[in-house]
């Protein structure tokens, strides 16, 4: 193991995270208390308890969630596409590493920051809303696993974009909706049984429903199955980002 | 230990378009001497450096660095390997002390701000190293990105074009520093189309066209063998052809008649009190003489014109 490239490039992304805290940290957590005030305390004051759980504080490991996937996206995918625009891929490319190294370095450094960005709006959240955390090591559990398979995942979308545009793309038109859709602000049993069909298909459901039962025990689908939905995301995206640079693709000629 | 730090055998790479980059090429490059890849513009000679430094996949061939196999030893190979990218490839937005530190973690190396401190100092970026390299010169970015190639010591340096649009001062620096690389025993191999870089900097000097490598030479051998003298006679009256009497000695006309030039191997220059007995035989009259020794560029034309 080289251990020191994967310290030097851990490093090195997180110090990227810190040099832009106010954009990496602040806006974030901003946009998640307007969520909280606008949901939670406005609207949320005249909707019902949903699973004996007031509808504020129901919606508060979605509107985690939310932040938590886009930004893992985001970041992730930056921190491999912006060396693939300035040309410094080289240097990843010519150093004696190997695949598994390199996605240790990046997306260990993704994960960290969204793992904190999470911690940080739970705390936000905290001032807004009443709330407790039923099973803490679970919630930092799934919050950690989360974190990193959506990291993979914004890894492969960085890899895989030749521009700016399709970088933007995805999380905006993929990760967004499929969060909204995957029962972030509602109950799947809300839905009509169609469509509560069609929602088993959205994998963000198995990530909301897992990492809201560490806070309130309540869920959807049951937790064991959740977490199992969730590791085989991990492994799957953990393998393509692997094979990726393994074989070069879009990076070697 | 062989005494060849790096030796390609039969590499040859296709890209997918159906380009072929290199043909065939094998090559030997003794430890410690300074290797000048000379070439124009699409030759090959990027593509080679690339292969050897893992940005590109090689074709069929085999490679190997201090006798360790380019693919299966890449981990030990790499160590040992600086690279100088031709294009400014730098994250803008880092400092310098930031990105060399980075460069010499990447390679395996624990960190030693003694040795990037001195390494700084040698390349004059001590004094820039906390400022961002947005903020650096081009020739200050092309510093960084040796300081960078050499952050973690390797044994063997790529330069790939390093003075490609450097300022004259700057590329004497640069040359200054690549010397002395070699003096401490690191091996440097640099591709270049300016002839004057590989004639000033170069032990042995490879020329590529086209995707092959059209000789290895050493940079003297290569000029004494190849190199050739003319002496031009300036006459003092033209003359219409070369009189049959001076047939032997392979005489050409030009300007019109009032020059004469005698062209002839540098280590054959002996002939050249016969040549100029027999004018005066002949009783022809010149008002001045002049020599010129053909330079590495006349060479490399005359190769690259033969290679097409």
């Amino acid at each position: 193991m080289n251990h020191h490239a994967v310290k030097a490039i851990y490093h090195f992304e997180m110090a990227r995270t810190f040099r832009t805290l106010m954009q990496s940290l602040a806006s974030p957590i901003l946009s998640t208390s307007l969520y909280f005030i606008v949901f939670g305390g406005a609207i949320g004051s005249r909707m019902m308890d949903i699973d004996g759980v007031s509808y504020a504080a129901y919606i508060v490991p979605g509107l985690i969630l939310i932040t938590v996937l886009t930004e893992s996206t985001s970041n992730a995918s930056l921190g491999i596409y912006m060396p693939k625009f300035t040309g410094t891929i080289y240097e990843v490319l010519s150093a004696p590493i190997t695949p598994f190294e390199i996605i240790l370095g990046y997306v260990g450094a993704a994960a960290t920051k969204s793992v904190l960005l999470g911690l940080l709006i739970l705390v936000s959240a905290r001032l807004f809303v009443d709330f407790s955390v039923l099973y803490p090591l679970w919630m930092l559990l799934f919050l950690v696993v989360i974190s990193v398979t959506f990291s993979l995942f914004g890894f492969i979308l960085g890899l895989w974009a030749d521009s700016f545009e399709r970088l933007g793309i995805i999380p905006t038109m993929v990760i967004t909706p499929l969060v909204f859709l995957g029962g972030s602000f509602y109950s799947i049993s809300m839905l009509p049984p169609l469509w509560q069909t069609i929602t088993m298909f959205n994998p963000v459901v198995y990530l909301v429903n897992g990492f809201r039962w560490s806070f309130y025990g309540v869920a959807d689908v049951h937790v064991g199955f959740s977490l199992a939905m969730i590791t085989l995301f991990l492994v799957t995206c953990f393998s393509i980002a692997w094979w990726m640079l393994r074989t070069g693709y879009k990076i070697k000629s | 230990m062989s005494s060849y730090i790096l030796e390609i055998s039969n590499l040859s790479k296709a890209y997918p378009s159906g380009h072929k980059a290199l043909k065939d090429v094998s090559l030997q490059v003794e430890r410690g001497k300074i290797l000048a890849l000379l070439g124009p513009n699409g030759a090959g000679k990027t593509t080679l450096i690339s292969i050897v430094c893992g940005l590109v996949k090689p074709g069929p061939g085999s490679i190997q660095v201090d006798g360790l196999d380019v693919i299966r030893d890449y981990r030990e190979v790499r160590k040992k390997i600086g690279l100088v990218p031709q294009e400014l490839s730098v994250s803008m937005f880092e400092t310098v002390w930031d990105t060399v530190t980075l460069s010499r973690g990447m390679f395996g190396k624990p960190a030693d701000p003694v040795y990037l401190e001195s390494l700084l100092r040698d390349l004059s970026l001590w004094d820039k190293r906390k400022s961002k390299i947005m903020t650096l010169s081009g020739g200050m970015k092309r510093r960084v990105l040796i300081a960078k190639a050499l952050s973690h010591q390797p044994e063997i340096l790529f330069l790939d074009e390093p003075t490609a649009g450097v300022d004259v001062e700057l590329r004497r620096d640069m040359w200054g520093l690549i010397r002395r690389l070699r003096d401490n025993g690191v091996t440097i191999i640099l591709t270049t189309h300016y002839i004057e870089e590989a004639e000033e900097m170069a032990d042995r000097i490879g020329v590529i066209n086209k995707g092959e490598l059209i000789l290895v030479e050493e940079k003297e051998t290569l000029m004494t063998r190849l190199g050739s003298k003319n002496l031009t006679l300036e006459l003092a009256e033209p003359m219409q052809q070369v009189p049959e009497a001076l047939a032997p000695y392979n005489l050409t006309l030009s300007k019109g008649g009032a020059q004469l030039v005698y062209t002839y191997d540098s280590h054959a220059g002996h002939e050249i009190s016969g040549l100029l007995k027999a004018l005066q035989e002949q009783g022809i009259d010149y008002r001045d003489l002049h020599t010129r020794q053909s330079s590495l560029e006349d060479i490399f034309v005359d190769l690259v014109a033969e290679g097409i």
